[in-house]
């Protein structure tokens, strides 16, 4: 059916003559512009657009797909880098050069390229939604399970083996369904699954706040917010580079051209700590940059999130980062605004806390319908106007994740990096994983993580009483608990993510680390306590040079050499 | 050919509106006649069947329903041509200096599309301005946007043109032009900057985009996007290397919250329309490094922080897209130090990439960690130093008290026309350092301790 433009207005064209269903994809203009069906009013329908409307005219045509925005799920979507409605950003500078043109088309997965497709069901098996039926080597490290859509099941009359394309027949239904190793999936709806579960393992990011302080489990959900330039970008790049995760999928929301530029660049040369293989063989990126049309960016995180979901099916464990959820609520906002919907609190819809919680909520950690045990980690970056969390974005983002990391512009400022504050921060899953901690890390590894944070938290009462009087006016012992409290900080809390080695800390290394700390605090205060000179006891050449410990290629040996002059060093003081 | 209609039914603020029209495009360029014969421009900003919304840049005054509606049936283009270089031109790109018309060897929509994120090239070439806490502490690169935030009254403009004058990459001899765009900036202003143009010999290599503060509000909404057309034409069509000037970006804001008034939308944050991050994304986004081009596009834009608050929306929204910011601080310059640059509000993001071994130096990045970390400790002790004097502070910290004044001193201050080549940067940096104890020097790998502390080198 064929209708057409009554008007454009920005992103937002009303459209007249058909009738199409609420989401329904539609083209418009000439051009054949793309875009998604956002209201219905009687014989007229509002579409929000993905590309620039410069220049449409009322009067254009419009014609109506009848689907709803798909991605196109398969092999072949690791190492992509996919633009908001998953179109190729290689093929559009293929067909359309360095800048971005409209009216292009370009399909999510390569048509041309050919995978071996190796059957695990057999003629006669049946099969039902989401059961895996195949499996097709996709990057050195990722086994792509091809599972039935989870909307058909029956009994297998044919099934293939050997090269194939996405869309080739790979298995054939007695009932005649066809089916091929790509199906696509609406991006609005979640996929389904068998259940889900209460998340028990951490992911662990060798980030030393992060695992040590404020870990999030497989699974969980994380917020970072913070004021421009406070670490949001640079941690969650991080967390990409470094989790133990199968998969991730980074969505760049409304952000910078040249941060995902970076990561193109840098990901294929960076390995993986858990198998060595380039990070981006088992990466997916959505970029929908800040100058990319708003209606693209409203549609990324479902990309994103419907991607991971898949990936999550086959039993991986995926994470998705979403750089940032604030862009992705604005976009909702704008096109709101040209709606002339009812506006909520700062211009925001009404709708933003359902929208925000049914997106996190599609993590977790579920068995599939594959019966496999899969998880999705998501960690969203937001960024508050003026950097106040009382807006609503951050505040509802707070009500629905588990684990909060709040970056703090001052701590920023002064290069203490990463710059989450201790003091705020938390995680609802630090309880739940102590376990998990005790039997794989150390077995104290929780008392003493819980007397560090204890430490942390009397230095901020201590810094209070310090800004009247000076430090010289405090006891000995708070004097020491202060400086207890700079080495955690400096030695222990802050982590170079641009440093070769700092940039990575095993759980093992983290550990030590604060033992070490933890060794000198107990040596400090025997010595205290045998009536040694506070003056001497901080004057501990050992005590500085374990601050670098940790930028050292050989750490375990580096440690130990420092560790030694330590015990001498307090042998010679005398109250040890 | 074209028709002209004569069907104008509302004037409001800077929009009119129209009926019966033949469908007109989106956003598509048009010309409006006056009775008294002069004409003015403007831009679809809403078209249906029924009405169609257009802004005049120009202002609405001397408009009524007499006035003939003329629609282009294209989008704003900007004539251009290499030939632009040492040219002055309007706000919406008419030739201001008396000479001809510009001979266009394109004529390129100023919207510009957006870069494939896919095509860009991470910055990296460090561009050496000669003044120390950008070079040593905020280090610029070809290709990124890096904004000064300043207050009214501060030296934000002699800054920047010292920077335009001294700004090089060093060892390369490739072309380089400036483009420079002036929006609601006061005629004295402009002629600062022109009269320094014309000094040094910059104005052959610039092209000047003036939109003054008489000048029409909304002719602002577009002089940025014709400054950054000609400059990217200037860039990728011609393998320069382009600095583009945009000041003030506040007057932009404030046309475009005007705008935004006059259509009676929604307003979000401080009566700044919601659509002030998109928009002014697509500014700031237009700079870059395409691979396999030679040219790039550096933005080194102004932007007054109203009130000195720099989470009011225009700096806020701004520094969330820009990559980093300098920011000039009030109580530096009541102190005398000029340029008075605050380092620590002040980022690079791009710092990483354009430093280091084989770029500037290997010890660069802990030189630059460490002498932040001292000076931001320095700081908090002065406020404490205010409250319980400097006896009640221990040996270190006094230490590092005395390191914020030599760093405010020495390493911030510097000559109007002092241009310092970044191994004088970091010369400065490891004077004011050795001050302090070795064991403090914590951000510092032992091996830059040997090779550069004056008191380990060996000459
Ligand atoms: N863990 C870190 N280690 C070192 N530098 C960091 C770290 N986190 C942030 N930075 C510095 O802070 C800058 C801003 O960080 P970024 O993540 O881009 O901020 P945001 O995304 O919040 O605006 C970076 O360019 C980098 O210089
Ligand atoms: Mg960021």
């Amino acid at each position: 059916m064929k209708g057409e433009i009554y008007r454009v207005a920005g992103p937002v064209v009303t459209i007249m003559g058909i009738k199409p269903k609420m989401y329904d994809v539609v083209h418009v203009g000439h051009e054949g512009l793309m875009g998604e069906v956002i209201r219905i009013e009687g014989d007229k329908a509002t579409v929000q657009v993905y590309e620039d409307t410069s220049g449409i005219k009322p009067g254009e045509p419009v014609v109506n797909t009848g689907m709803s925005l798909s991605v196109e799920l398969g092999p072949g979507l690791l190492e992509s880098i996919y633009d908001g409605i998953q179109r190729p950003l290689k093929v559009l500078q293929e067909k359309m050069g360095d800048f971005i043109d409209r009216g292009v088309t370009a399909n999510g997965l390569d048509r041309e390229r050919v995978w071996e497709f190796k059957p695990t069901v057999s003629s006669g098996d049946s099969v039902t939604g989401g059961q895996t039926i195949g499996v097709v080597q996709e990057t050195e490290n990722v086994e792509h399970k091809i599972m039935m859509p989870p909307t058909v099941s029956g009994t297998v009359e044919e099934i293939k083996s050997g090269k194939f394309k996405v869309d080739e027949t790979v298995c054939v239904l007695t009932d005649g369904t066809e089916v091929s190793m790509m199906q696509k999936w609406p991006v609005r709806m979640p996929r389904p699954v068998e259940k889900k579960f209460i998340p028990r393992k951490p992911l662990i990011t060798g980030q030393r706040i992060l695992d040590g302080l404020f870990p999030v489990a497989k699974g969980g959900t994380a917020a970072i917010p913070g004021p421009f330039g406070s670490g949001k970008t640079v941690t969650q790049q991080q967390l990409a580079k470094w989790s133990d995760t199968d998969i991730v999928v980074y969505i760049g929301c409304g952000e910078r051209g040249n941060e995902m530029a970076d990561v193109l660049n840098e990901f294929p040369e960076l390995q993986d700590p858990k198998t060595g293989r380039p990070l981006m063989e088992r990466t997916v990126l959505i970029a929908n940059t800040s100058n990319m049309p708003v209606a693209a960016r409203e549609a990324s995180v479902y990309t994103g999130i419907t991607i991971a979901e898949y990936y999550r099916d086959m039993g991986y464990d995926v994470s998705l980062m979403a750089d940032s959820s604030s862009r992705w609520a604005e976009a909702m906002r704008e096109i709101s605004s040209r709606l002339e919907e009812m506006p909520g609190e700062e211009g925001y819809p009404a709708y933003l806390s359902a929208r925000l919680s049914e997106f996190y909520e599609r993590a977790g950690a579920v068995k599939s319908l594959a019966a496999e045990e899969g998880s999705i980690t998501v960690i969203g970056a937001v960024s508050p106007p003026g950097g106040d969390f009382s807006e609503p974005v951050t505040q509802n983002t707070l009500r629905i994740v588990k684990v909060f990391w709040a970056l703090d512009a001052k701590l920023a400022q002064r290069r203490h990096f990463p710059s989450i504050d201790w003091l705020t921060s938390y995680s609802l899953y630090t309880q739940g994983l102590s376990d998990w901690f005790a039997e794989n890390v150390a077995p104290d590894w929780v008392p003493l993580r819980d007397h560090a944070m204890d430490l942390l938290q009397q230095e901020s009462e201590l810094q209070e009483i310090v800004q009247l009087v000076g430090s010289d006016a405090l006891p000995e012992d708070q004097q020491l608990v202060l400086e207890i409290c700079r080495m955690l900080r400096e030695y222990f809390l802050q982590q170079n993510a641009f440093h070769p080695v700092d940039t990575y800390c095993p759980f093992d290394k983290q550990y030590k680390l604060l033992k070490a700390i933890s060794k000198y605090s107990d040596m400090a205060q025997a010595s205290l306590e045998a009536g040694i000179p506070m003056k001497d006891i901080l004057s501990i050449e050992s005590k500085d040079e374990l601050a670098k410990v940790k930028f050292e290629e050989n750490f375990d040996d580096a440690l130990n050499v420092v560790m030694e002059k330590m015990d001498k060093e307090f042998a010679a003081l005398g109250g040890n | 050919m074209t028709k002209e209609y004569k069907t104008i039914t509302e004037i409001s603020g800077p929009l009119m509106f129209l009926e019966k029209t033949e469908p007109v495009g989106y956003g598509e360029l048009v010309h409006i006649n006056l009775p008294d014969g002069t004409t003015k421009r403007g831009q679809v900003l809403d078209t249906s069947a029924d009405v169609v919304a257009v802004q005049v840049f120009e202002g609405t005054g001397g408009l009524n329903e007499e006035s003939g509606v003329v629609f282009s049936g294209e989008t704003i283009k900007l004539p251009v041509s290499k030939d632009m270089l040492g040219r002055i031109l309007s706000g919406s790109g008419e030739p201001l200096d008396g000479g001809p018309r510009i001979v266009p060897e394109d004529r390129v929509d100023v919207n510009g599309a957006s870069m494939n994120p896919y095509s860009r090239m991470p910055p990296e070439d460090f561009i050496q301005t000669g003044i120390s806490t950008i070079d040593g502490t905020n280090t610029l690169v070809r290709g990124q946007k890096l904004p000064i935030f300043s207050g009214s009254g501060l030296p934000h403009n002699e800054i920047a043109l010292q920077i335009a004058r001294q700004a090089k990459v060093p060892g390369s001899e490739e072309p380089f032009a400036v483009v420079f765009a002036a929006m609601g900036i006061t005629n004295e202003e402009a002629q600062y900057f022109m009269e320094d143009f014309e000094k040094t010999g910059a104005l052959e290599r610039a092209v000047v985009f003036l939109n003054l503060a008489d000048d029409p509000a909304v002719e602002r909404i577009i002089t940025p996007r014709m400054a950054l057309t000609a400059a990217e034409y200037l860039a990728y069509e011609h393998d320069m290397h382009v600095l583009v000037i945009l000041t003030d970006i506040t007057n932009y804001c404030e046309a475009l919250r005007q705008m935004g008034a006059a259509r009676e939308e929604v307003p979000g944050r401080r009566g700044y329309p919601g659509y002030m991050y998109t928009d002014l994304a697509s500014l700031y986004e237009r700079a870059g490094v395409i691979k396999g081009r030679k040219g790039s596009v550096t933005q080194f834009s102004i932007l007054t922080m109203p009130g000195d608050d720099i989470t009011h929306p225009i700096p806020d929204l701004s520094g969330y897209i820009t990559e980093g910011q300098i920011v000039v601080s009030r109580e530096l310059h009541m102190k005398g130090i000029y340029p008075p640059i605050n380092v620590l509000p002040s980022l690079s993001r791009l710092m990483n990439s354009g430093i280091g071994d084989g770029k500037t130096r290997d010890d660069h990045k802990a030189v630059s960690d460490q002498m932040y970390a001292g000076y931001a400790e320095g700081r908090d002790l002065r406020g404490l130093v205010a409250i319980v004097g400097k006896e009640a502070l221990s040996d270190r910290d006094q230490k590092i008290l005395e390191f914020a004044d030599l760093f405010e001193d020495r390493f911030v201050r510097q000559g109007r026309d002092e241009d310092r080549s970044i191994e004088d940067t970091l010369q400065v940096g490891w004077d004011i350092l050795s001050e302090l104890p070795e064991a403090l020097l914590t951000r510092i790998d032992n091996k830059y301790i040997d090779k550069y502390h004056p008191a380990h080198k060996s000459n």
